[in-house]
C-alpha cells in the first residue's frame, strides 16, 4: 500500500497520503502484513546486492560450517552458502505464489462464469470439479509432478490445477446469487445486453471475494511448493527454493539444524505476511464477515 | 433418513468415478511419453518397453481404463513398477502407522482446539481471545515440517523427553507406540487445530448472542452448563463440518509428517513412490485417500441430525 503511494502522481498529495494512513491505522493487520511483504519483495528484488554470493557455488573445502560472521547462516553439505541460497529462495517462493494466485484466479473466474450462466456446462463441469475437490490438493499436485519433469513452471501448473476447483466453486456461487439480485434483474429487464450486464454488474461484484481468495491461494501455494520440494516432487534440486534447502538439510539436521531453521523462518514469515494481508482485506471488504471471524 | 443415506452413498459413485478417470487419464494427458518419464533419465530402451507394457500403454485408452477400473473395483490396484508387488498389498502393509497417526492427531486436535475456540468466544476481546486468534493465524502460516523440526529440536534434542523419530507398532506396546506418536501428532495437527479453533470461536460467537443464551444465564444456570449444554451444542454443525473438510489437510500433512519422523506409513510409501516414479502406487494412494475423504464427509453430513434435531432428511 505504502509503495503505491510513492509511485502514483498525487493529485492532492496530503489528502491521499492521509487517507492511506488512516486506512492502515484502522486495519493494523494489513499494515503489518504489507510492511512484512514489502521487506520480502525487496529481499527478492535486491538478492544480488544483499551480501550474497552465487547460491549454486560449490566449495567442498568449507562444508557444514556453523553460522558465523563470514557465513551468516552457515554452509551446507556441498559447501554452498545457506544465507545466499535462502535469500535467492525468496524469488522462487514469490514467483510460485503470485503465478499460482493469478493463474488460478483467472482460470477459476472463466470457468466459474461459464458454469454460472450456461446450464448445460454447469452440470458437467461441476461434476468434474466435485471429483477434483475430493482429491486432497497436495496429492493432486504430487500426481501431476510424478508424471512431468521437475521444473518451476510445472510446479506452478500442478498447484494451479489443484487450486482451480475451489475458485470455480466460489465464482459460480457468487454469479448464481448475483443473478438473483434486484439490480441485475433491473438491468436485464431494461434491456441491457448480456455482455454489458456481465461486465458492468456481475464482474465488479465478484472482484472483492476473488481478490481475498487469491491472497489465500498465494499463501497456500507457497506452502505447497515447499512441501513438494521437501518430499522431492517439486522444483529441481539445483534450484535454491526454501523447500529444497530444507530437504537437503533433512538427513543431517541433528548436526546442522541451521540449514533447516533459516529457510523455515523465511517461509513462515512470508506466508504469515500474505495471510495477514488476506485477513485484513477480508475484514475491510466485508465488515459483516469480519465480526464473525 | 435411511433413504437419505442410500441416496448420498449413491451420489459418491459419480464423484469417485471422476477421481478414477482423472487419476487414470493423467498418464495420458501429461506432455511427453509417460513411459519415458517414469523410466527416468538412466533408462534403457528395454526398460521403457517393459514399463510401457506393464502400464498397458500399448492398448487403446478406453480398453485400458475399463480393464483397470474393473480391477480396482475388485480391490486390484495394479502392480508396482519398482517392487513388482501388488499395490493393494503394499498399501495394506502401511495402513496401521498412518491410521494410528491420524487417529492420534484427530484426538489431540479436537481435544485442544474446540475448548480453545469456546474459551476465546466466551472471553471475546480479552488477551485469551487474542492469543487464540494469534495462534490460529500462526498455525496457518507455519508449514507442518517447520513445526515438526522445531518440536524435535526442543523435545527430543534439547530436553530428550521423546524419541527423535521412528515408529513402534501396537504389538510392541501401546505406551511405546504413543511415545513415538506424540510429536508427529502435534506437528500434523497444528494447521488443523488453527482451523477448528477459528471456526469454533466464530460459530460460538454467533450462538452466544442469541436470546436463549441470555435466558439460560438469567434462569441461573452455571456458566459451563450454558457454554457446553446450550451454546456448544447449537454451534456444533459448522464445527463438525470443518472437522470433516479439514481431513484433507490431515491427509496432505501425513505425507510430510511421515517423512520427517520416518514413520513407515502410506505417506512414506507415497514419497518413496515419487522418488522412484512408481505411478501405480501414487494412483492407488490417491484413490484410497479420496475415498476416505468422501466417506468421512458423508458421515459428517449424516451426523448433523445428532447435533441439530431441526435438520431432517
Amino acid at each position: 500500500m505504502s509503495v503505491a503511494a510513492v509511485d502514483v502522481p498525487l493529485t492532492p498529495p496530503a489528502s491521499r497520503l492521509a487517507r492511506i494512513w488512516e486506512f492502515l491505522r484502522r486495519h493494523p493487520t494489513i499494515a503489518i502484513g504489507s510492511a512484512l511483504l514489502v521487506l520480502v519483495v525487496m529481499t527478492a528484488l535486491f538478492a544480488p546486492y544483499l551480501g550474497t554470493i552465487d547460491p549454486q557455488a560449490l566449495s567442498p573445502a568449507r562444508r557444514l560450517r556453523k553460522p558465523s560472521e563470514v557465513y551468516w547462516f552457515g554452509t551446507d553439505m556441498l559447501g554452498r552458502d545457506v544465507y545466499s541460497r535462502v535469500v535467492y529462495g525468496t524469488r522462487i517462493s514469490l514467483v510460485v505464489g503470485l503465478s499460482v494466485a493469478i493463474l488460478s484466479a483467472l482460470i477459476g473466474l472463466a470457468i466459474g462464469l461459464l458454469t454460472g450462466f450456461v446450464r448445460l456446462a454447469d452440470s458437467i463441469v461441476m461434476r468434474v470439479m466435485d471429483g477434483l475437490m475430493s482429491i486432497p490438493p497436495i496429492l493432486l499436485a504430487i500426481a501431476l509432478m510424478a508424471l512431468t519433469k521437475a521444473s518451476v513452471e510445472n510446479v506452478i501448473l500442478a498447484i494451479t490445477i489443484a487450486e482451480v476447483p475451489r475458485v470455480t466453486r466460489l465464482v459460480r456461487s457468487l454469479v448464481l446469487s448475483l443473478r438473483e439480485q434486484p439490480f441485475v434483474e433491473a438491468a436485464e429487464a431494461s434491456g441491457t445486453s448480456f455482455v454489458n450486464t456481465l461486465v458492468r454488474h456481475i464482474l465488479p461484484n465478484t472482484m472483492a471475494p476473488l481478490l481475498v481468495q487469491a491472497t489465500y491461494i498465494c499463501a497456500s501455494a507457497m506452502i505447497t511448493e515447499a512441501i513438494l520440494s521437501f518430499i522431492g516432487a517439486g522444483t529441481p534440486p539445483n534450484v535454491p527454493s526454501w523447500g529444497n534447502i530444507i530437504a537437503e538439510g533433512r538427513s543431517i539436521f541433528q548436526i546442522a539444524y541451521y540449514i533447516i531453521l533459516f529457510p523455515s523462518i523465511f517461509l513462515s514469515i512470508t506466508v504469515l505476511a500474505v495471510n495477514l494481508v488476506g485477513d485484513g482485506m477480508r475484514d475491510a471488504l466485508d465488515p459483516r464477515l469480519a465480526r464473525r471471524m | 433418513m435411511f433413504a437419505y443415506i442410500v441416496r448420498r452413498l449413491l451420489a459418491t459413485i459419480p464423484v469417485m468415478g471422476v477421481v478414477a478417470l482423472f487419476v487414470f487419464s493423467l498418464l495420458y494427458l501429461t506432455p511427453g511419453d509417460p513411459a519415458v518419464i517414469i523410466a527416468g533419465d538412466l533408462a534403457t530402451n528395454e526398460d521403457i518397453e517393459r514399463i510401457r507394457a506393464k502400464l498397458g500403454l500399448d492398448e487403446p485408452f478406453h480398453v485400458r481404463f475399463f480393464t483397470w477400473l474393473w480391477g480396482v473395483l475388485r480391490g486390484d490396484l495394479g502392480i508396482s513398477i519398482f517392487t513388482n508387488l501388488p499395490v493393494t498389498r503394499l498399501i495394506g502393509q502401511r495402513v496401521e502407522p498412518t491410521l494410528m497417526l491420524s487417529l492420534c492427531t484427530l484426538l489431540v486436535t479436537v481435544v485442544f482446539a474446540v475448548p480453545m475456540g469456546v474459551i476465546a468466544a466466551w472471553r471475546v476481546g480479552t488477551w485469551v481471545d487474542r492469543a487464540v486468534m494469534a495462534f490460529a493465524v500462526a498455525g496457518f502460516s507455519v508449514p507442518v515440517f517447520v513445526v515438526a523440526y522445531l518440536l524435535v529440536m526442543l523435545f527430543s534434542q534439547a530436553l530428550e523427553w521423546l524419541p527423535v523419530q521412528g515408529y513402534k507398532s501396537m504389538s510392541e506396546g501401546v505406551g511405546v507406540m504413543l511415545e513415538h506418536l506424540v510429536l508427529p501428532s502435534i506437528a500434523l495437527g497444528m494447521v488443523y487445530m488453527a482451523l477448528i479453533a477459528r471456526i469454533t470461536r466464530a460459530s460460538m460467537l454467533e450462538v452466544l448472542s442469541q436470546d436463549y443464551i441470555r435466558t439460560a444465564h438469567a434462569k441461573g444456570l452455571a456458566t459451563d452448563q450454558v457454554l457446553i449444554g446450550h451454546a456448544l451444542k447449537n454451534a456444533a454443525v459448522p464445527i463438525v463440518t470443518v472437522i470433516g473438510i479439514g481431513i484433507a489437510l490431515l491427509i496432505s500433512g501425513v505425507v510430510v509428517t511421515e517423512t520427517v519422523f520416518a514413520i513407515p506409513g502410506i505417506g512414506r510409501l507415497t514419497v518413496d513412490a515419487i522418488l522412484r516414479r512408481d505411478y501405480p502406487i501414487i494412483q492407488g494412494v490417491i484413490l484410497l485417500f479420496s475415498l476416505v475423504y468422501v466417506l468421512i464427509n458423508l458421515m459428517v453430513d449424516i451426523s448433523y441430525t445428532l447435533f441439530d434435531p431441526r435438520i431432517r432428511y
